[in-house]
């Protein structure tokens, strides 16, 4: 149980240090391509100055870029401020699609660093859960690390979830390589503390190529059940 | 002195090859590694400047590969990720003739490209 406990929390740190060096890479960039427009904008400048004639759609198209990746570090930091406050109460009630959208857009960059995409469709009924907002996120992000490993040539991890009267069951599907993946691969043990956590289970069906995450939709209660 | 600029921020590297045309050098970009080696195999470039991190493939791969078709092809790398170790690992393991951090300075990356074509 302790082992379990300290490996829960392992995995949670090594999580939150991989998600906010992936943002602080993500904010690097945008700044690199401000940094860049700004360079640009004085070149013009100069390029002024000396006669030439500057065409205004020029400045435009660097205005747009400027104003595009200030959209973007909005995204970005809205991000890791939802991140940060995911640790404020260790309980609570979470809303399922909100989380889901953090979820993808936290492992984006990952994606995309894969060439795979990630097809987030939530149904129109979204279900509140009362859970560990932090450790939801760490074992969505845990099962979409793997799932997009093994996403096989299709190289599309889809993304959906659907509530019952007590749980809520996430599912990932396209996971194509699923069925070359020994069983004993996934869940890890950092799995395996954080369904523990969170009192979730895990199911593989490696022919649909698909992963279930099922909730309690009260983490109290199931905890309170098993014990 | 004809460069490629790979990395996958495409504003990124669509300024920058607007910025480097302005001072005459002829500057291409590409943003993934699949079209950086196309290129390599329909143009001649003298230099190529590569984001330590591009999808699907790391950039020390992309360089091997790059190599491989042109030997005599140079490279500077960029990595946004500023440590002096990562930095030191990872030109010791890619043996980049030079890295740069992001955000570039544009001054330094033109002294670094010239440094290297005249070596």
């Amino acid at each position: 149980m302790d082992r379990q406990l300290d490996t829960g929390i392992e995995t949670g740190l090594q999580f939150f240090g991989k998600m906010t060096a992936s943002i602080s890479h993500e904010i690097k960039n945008v700044m690199a391509i401000i940094n860049e427009s700004a360079g640009l904008l004085e070149d013009y400048s100069l390029m002024a100055e000396k006669g030439m004639p500057i065409d205004p759609e020029r400045l435009r198209v660097v205005s747009d870029r400027v104003a595009n990746q200030i959209r973007r570090a909005n995204g970005i930091t809205k991000n890791l401020n939802s991140l940060a406050h995911s640790v404020d109460e260790f309980q609570k009630s979470v809303d399922i699609k909100e989380t889901l959208e953090l979820a993808v857009g936290l492992t984006g960059r990952f994606a995309d660093m894969r060439s795979v995409i990630l097809d987030f469709q939530p149904p129109s009924d979204f279900p509140a859960v009362i859970t560990s907002p932090f450790h939801l996120l760490n074992l969505i992000w845990q099962v979409l690390d793997f799932a997009m490993d093994a996403s096989g040539a299709g190289k599309r991890v889809e993304l959906t979830f659907e509530a019952g009267p007590t749980s809520v069951k996430i599912r990932f599907t396209g996971i194509e390589a699923l069925t070359n993946v020994p069983e004993t691969v996934f869940p890890t043990a950092k799995e395996a503390a954080l369904l523990h956590m969170l009192g979730a289970t895990i199911h593989q069906d490696a022919e649909k190529g698909e992963i279930n995450l099922v909730l309690p939709k009260d983490v109290r209660q199931q905890v309170t059940a098993e014990s | 002195m004809r460069i490629l600029l790979v990395d996958d921020e495409q504003e990124l590297v669509e300024t920058l090859a607007e910025r480097l045309g302005i001072r005459g050098i002829e500057a291409r970009w590409a943003t993934t590694g699949d079209t950086a080696l196309e290129r390599i195999d329909q143009e001649n470039f003298d230099l190529a400047v590569l984001d330590v991190k591009i999808p699907g493939i790391s950039g020390i791969d992309l360089h091997k590969k790059m190599k491989a078709k042109d030997p005599g092809l140079k490279f500077i790398f960029m990595t946004g990720h500023g440590s002096h170790d990562d930095f030191t690992a990872g030109s010791a393991e890619t043996g980049a003739d030079y890295y740069l951090l992001k955000p570039v300075n544009i001054e330094e990356l033109i002294d670094k490209m010239t440094k290297l074509m005249t070596q």
